[in-house]
């Protein structure tokens, strides 16, 4: 490391935010790859039922599928507005 | 059994073509029987860097749709007795690669060749996703650059779902990561990923890593293979990745930066 080098590096490298934002947005990116097809389809259904008694935000509607070794557990979380 | 590999990335420009060609002339150099196809149907460059552009008559389009045999298409390397090329058509309908007709040329090229190497184009379209569905390796062309890395990403994904090996639920393709274009000069000033960092992030074993060189650049202009200039850093690092295909287990090279002269290094280059 050169002297210069030495007093930029207390700032974050450039390439160790390149590398925690790879991190961030494969995870991410694995995550959604690994859902089965239907999953979007089933999300947008449930938002259209729920609305009919409640209004949400489609954001607040979050389906996720996690396997497991024996059983796959499908987590729906849905946050209601405060009322 | 012939082992078929797949050179490719998502994104472009990454240097695909460039590590095809020099992969299988490597391969070819070292003994074995090669053929190395050009995927990039519409966009064929394959011949340009093998230097045989003068001599493609027939193509891998013409061989699927039985317009030629593949004696007729196949160009023999000027440089290795071992090697062919298969070139791409300049035909624009995308969809002339079907897998029936990709699957029987392969089948037929298996006899002959110990190795197929598949040079695939950019993105994650027809094409793309025809080269690497018969892989039984992948070599996953990447520059140390977030844009690549998340497509090799995607890729990686793709090969793992949608390749003939997973559908059949075969042993997965083997994955190799090949970081090209890498300068130890920017990843020290920390301008760049390192090595470290991209193997933390795809996670699958490291073939080697190509400088970024200039040598590249007079080979495709002279239209011989990078791993010809026995040379440059470039075709040293090439040869090194092909000798690991080969399984020899080989120290990397080229990644880190030059020691400097004292000046140099108290000025950081800067003088
Ligand atoms: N290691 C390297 N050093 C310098 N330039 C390179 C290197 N690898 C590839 N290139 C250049 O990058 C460009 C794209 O390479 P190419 O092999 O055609 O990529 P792709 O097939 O992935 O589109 C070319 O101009 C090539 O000369
Ligand atoms: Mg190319």
């Amino acid at each position: 490391m050169s002297f210069w080098d030495y007093f930029r590096s207390r700032k974050e490298s450039s390439a160790s935010i390149a590398k925690e934002r790879l991190q961030i947005i494969v995870a991410h990116e694995r995550n959604t790859r690994q859902q089965p097809d239907y999953l979007p389809a089933l999300q947008k259904e449930l938002i259209e039922v729920i609305s009919k008694y409640v209004p949400i935000d489609p954001n607040d509607v979050q389906v996720q599928l996690d396997k497991n070794d024996d059983c796959s557990v499908l987590e729906l979380n849905i946050t209601l507005p405060e009322s | 059994m012939s082992t078929i590999i797949t050179v490719t990335s998502g994104k472009g420009g990454v240097g695909k073509t460039t590590t095809s060609a020099s992969i299988a002339s490597g391969l070819a150099k070292a003994g074995h029987k090669t053929v190395v196809i050009d995927f990039d149907v519409g966009l064929r460059n394959l011949d340009l860097i093998m230097n045989c552009e003068r001599r493609v008559v027939y193509d891998f389009v013409n061989v699927i749709n039985n317009e030629a045999t593949l004696n007729q298409a196949l160009i023999k390397d000027k440089h290795c007795p071992d090697l062919y090329i298969l070139p791409a058509s300049q035909t624009r309908d995308k969809d002339a690669l079907t897998k029936e007709g990709v699957e029987r040329v392969l089948n037929e090229l298996g006899e002959r060749f110990e190795y197929i190497v598949c040079d695939s184009p950019a993105g994650i379209e027809h094409g793309a996703l025809m080269a690497l569905y018969y892989a039984d390796e992948a070599i996953v062309v990447t520059n140390p650059e977030v844009s690549s890395v998340r497509d090799s990403d995607r890729i990686l994904g793709i090969l793992q779902s949608k390749s003939r090996r997973a559908e059949l639920g075969l042993d997965p393709v083997k994955e190799h990561l090949l970081l090209t274009r890498y300068n130890p000069e920017r990843v020290e000033k920390g301008e760049m990923l390192a090595v470290n960092d991209v193997l933390d992030i795809l996670a699958i074993p490291l073939l080697g890593v190509i400088p970024e060189s200039k040598a590249v650049l007079t080979a495709s202009n002279q239209g011989v293979p990078v791993i010809h200039d026995v040379e440059s850093d470039a075709g040293q690092a090439y040869e090194d990745a092909v000798a690991r295909l080969l399984g020899e287990d080989r120290p990397l090279r080229f990644t880190e930066v030059e020691k400097k002269g004292f000046l140099k290094r108290v000025f950081g280059g800067r003088a």
